[in-house]
């Protein structure tokens, strides 16, 4: 049972990674992007259907990339550019994404597509436990092993990490030095989008391999509370994502050895548990929340 | 009963016509406002001459309504609601494809909306659209759908309104002239594959994803484990839920636990049904479909399965309104039927085709157990063979269904309106 719920974890919560490190990076500098859902069904179409015309699977990949970036930067011209509020907007493009995805993904709906196959690496693959859980997965899945780290190699130990994080505390600093704000934020926002759009590649390509309506079902917006769960540190990704979807597989596990419990109640165990961290870590983490998004959050510092 | 469930957004509905060329749903939202903003205004003009609506729904006998006119008599449109995509390899994709052919049929126009979800917020909007439209029958097709028919049906004496699913009798208020209800007893040929999947397995473990435990998937469930253990006493099913109609990522793994739990046959009863059947086949496990021919994406590891074949039963149905005769139709009603219809000239069902691993000994007990459903020795029209003749007892030893009780389609419902499983089905229940 623990392995199956590790496993389950892993392969459900590949997707999850991608879009929580996306958007801490977005948050990082200041930006709170609720598109997330959205760029991620962008990437989940663009991927599936790109895959299909063109048999590559990875060109799907590149093309989730470009498709959640691209939304993205719908929210980061209306905040950056228009001003307009951060919650809202990002709200509108979850439901633009949605409903343009609905529009053009009607010829893709459960049609055939190139799957990312997983890659077993010879040997290892083999283990016991440790073989399914690390060995045997698709490309895109041994990437989210490393990107946790590589996001936060970018965050702390280079200049654009650097002016990416000042945007996001003081600003005003940065343009003191010459630098803008906004073109920082437009560039972390898109880097968010564009990882969305890859977890959302993932989803529908490696993992459930199809394409079908609102088949991110509100991941998008998971990811968003994971950031505050991994407190906008995206080393910290693995923990809420894997949480998130171990969760879900415990709970289909419990179904399956015939608990009593309703299965509307088991349904919400994942939710409850990502709810009962946020509530248990909230005090903790408040002081981890980049200064900018204080005005987004309604925090005043004086009392926090 | 307004039941929640299914789809959570708003905006993936889209209302298309039949030849695919159709307005974004915003817009044509926008028009049904313009218009009955429109009739409003106009409605106020002349407030003595409203209220026929009233006088309409309580014409208790009649075949006519305050108009004088049947419920969907001449009919030019009919209007067809689905919970999700049209081409979902399902449930949808099946009424669609029938609701074209009854097009096709009648030379009427099909008005098609998909995603629209199962509330009343929802669903009566589209409606109402279809009927700014002059549609004047509606199909509204998936379970929850029922909550949303009978609001229209209680507006639109004028308008015909048939669900797929629920009872007509389960209504509080009394049944409705314009309004009916119809399913089919599908758990037939999932009996049918029960017989096949208990036959292949070498584990004696079979996988059941399923979404609610609404009456229809509890007979599913369980006729299929009844029919497997005809042939295998040792035979267990596992049930997991996903509780949602079409959510492919939780489908993957849910298909994934049972898998582990050893199961080498996966069926199904979701809307949405390919990412289970491509699961299974890759791990080299039997998939049995659900609602709609999957063969094809299961070369290997396809049995059978059910689908369903609604085409004759919707032209059926459509032509009666559009003669004006619904009312004292049998669709005016409770309306099901199934393989022990001996008389009735369809069914509204069929086996999947079957596939490589169905042996022609297997074949041929198959086709023996759907003739059983269909032989009729006493000659009272009602086939000898019934799935739930009791004594069924539950998974806990409650007695279910009395010795001697022999329920029809409409009555088994509501040996079903508590959730039950049968002893051999592993797995939670709601």
């Amino acid at each position: 049972m623990i392995e199956a719920i590790l496993v389950g974890a892993v392969r459900g919560g590949t997707s999850l990674v991608f879009a929580t490190v996306g958007e801490t990076i977005a948050e990082r500098s200041g930006v709170l992007n609720l598109g997330v859902e959205g760029s991620m069904l962008a990437g989940a179409l663009a991927a599936y259907a790109i895959g299909i015309e063109t048999g590559n699977p990875y060109l799907g990949v590149v093309a989730g990339l470009v498709a959640g970036g691209l939304l993205s930067r719908v929210h980061a011209f209306m905040v950056l550019r228009r001003r307009a509020n951060q919650v809202a907007t990002g709200l509108a493009v979850t439901f633009l994404g949605l409903g343009a995805t609905s529009l053009f993904g009607q010829g893709y709906v459960s049609q055939g597509v190139e799957p990312l196959e997983a890659l077993a690496i010879p040997g290892l693959s083999e283990l016991p436990v440790l073989g399914s859980l690390l060995f045997d997965h698709d490309a895109l899945t041994y990437l989210s092993f490393g990107l946790p780290f590589a996001a936060w190699w970018l965050l702390f130990r280079t200049g654009l990490g650097l002016r990416i994080r000042a945007a996001g505390e003081r600003p005003l600093v940065l343009e003191t030095m010459g630098t803008s704000p906004e073109r920082v934020r437009w560039i972390a926002v898109s880097i968010g989008g564009a990882l969305a759009g890859v977890g959302g590649a993932q989803l529908a390509t490696a993992f459930a391999k199809t394409w079908s309506e609102d088949m991110i079902a509100g991941r998008g917006f998971i990811a968003v509370a994971l950031v505050i769960f991994a407190g906008w540190n995206p080393r910290l990704a693995f923990a809420g994502a894997y949480l998130f979807s171990g969760a879900v597989a415990f709970q289909l596990e419990l179904q399956a050895r015939g608990t009593e419990i309703s299965i509307f109640v088991l349904d919400a165990i994942p939710y409850v548990t990502v709810l009962a961290v946020l509530a248990l870590l909230s005090r903790r983490r408040k002081h981890a929340a980049p200064e900018a998004l204080d005005a987004v959050f309604g925090v005043d510092r004086r009392f926090a | 009963m307004t039941v929640h469930m299914g789809r959570k957004w708003h905006m993936g509905q889209k209302v298309s016509r039949n030849d695919g060329v159709g307005l974004p749903d915003g817009l044509r939202r926008a028009g049904a406002l313009l218009l009955a903003l429109g009739l409003g205004v106009a409605a106020c003009g002349s407030s003595g001459s409203v209220g026929v609506d009233e006088a309409a729904t309580s014409d208790a006998d009649g075949a006519t309504t305050g108009t004088g006119e049947a419920c969907g008599a001449e009919a030019t449109k009919v209007g067809f609601l689905y919970v999700g995509p049209k081409d979902d390899f399902g449930y949808n994709q099946a009424a669609y494809e029938a609701a074209v052919a009854m097009g096709e049929a009648t030379g009427l126009e099909v008005l098609h909306a998909e995603n629209v979800p199962e509330t009343v917020e929802d669903a009566v909007p589209v409606m109402e659209d279809m009927i700014a439209q002059g549609t004047t029958i509606l199909f509204p097709t998936s379970f929850g759908h029922f909550g949303p028919a009978v609001e229209i049906a209680k507006l639109h004496p004028e308008v015909c309104v048939v669900h797929q699913g629920q009872l007509e009798s389960s209504l509080e208020d009394g049944p409705l002239d314009n309004l009916g209800t119809y399913f089919s007893s599908v758990f037939e040929p999932v009996y049918v594959a029960g017989i096949a999947a208990g036959t292949v397995t070498e584990t004696n473990t079979l996988g059941y994803v399923y979404a609610f435990p609404i009456p229809q998937t509890l007979q599913n469930i369980n006729a299929f484990t009844l029919g497997a253990q005809s042939v295998n006493p040792d035979v267990s099913v596992i049930a997991v839920s996903t509780a949602d109609w079409c959510d492919p990522a939780k489908q993957a793994q849910a298909a994934q636990t049972l898998l582990d739990q050893d199961a080498d046959v996966i069926t199904q009863h979701q809307d949405c049904t390919k990412t289970i059947i491509e699961t299974a086949e890759a791990a080299g496990a039997y998939s049995v479909g659900y609602h709609y021919d999957a063969s094809e994406l299961a070369p290997d590891g396809w049995l059978t399965g059910s689908d369903w074949a609604w085409t004759d039963l919707y032209t059926d149905i459509v032509e009666t309104m559009v003669a004006g005769e619904f009312v004292t139709s049998p669709y005016n009603g409770d309306y099901r039927i199934g393989y022990r219809d001996v008389e009735a000239p369809f069914v509204a069902f069929q086996p999947s085709t079957f596939g490589a691993a169905i042996t022609s000994d297997l074949k041929a007990k198959l086709e023996e157990a759907i003739a059983a459903f269909e032989a009729d020795e006493d000659g009272d029209g009602i086939g000898d063979f019934n799935v739930f003749d009791g004594p069924i007892e539950d998974r806990d030893g409650t007695v279910r269904i009395e010795d001697g009780v022999s329920p029809d389609y409409v009555e088994l419902d509501g040996f079903f309106s508590e959730p039950w499983f049968v002893a051999g089905v592993e797995g939670s229940l709601g």
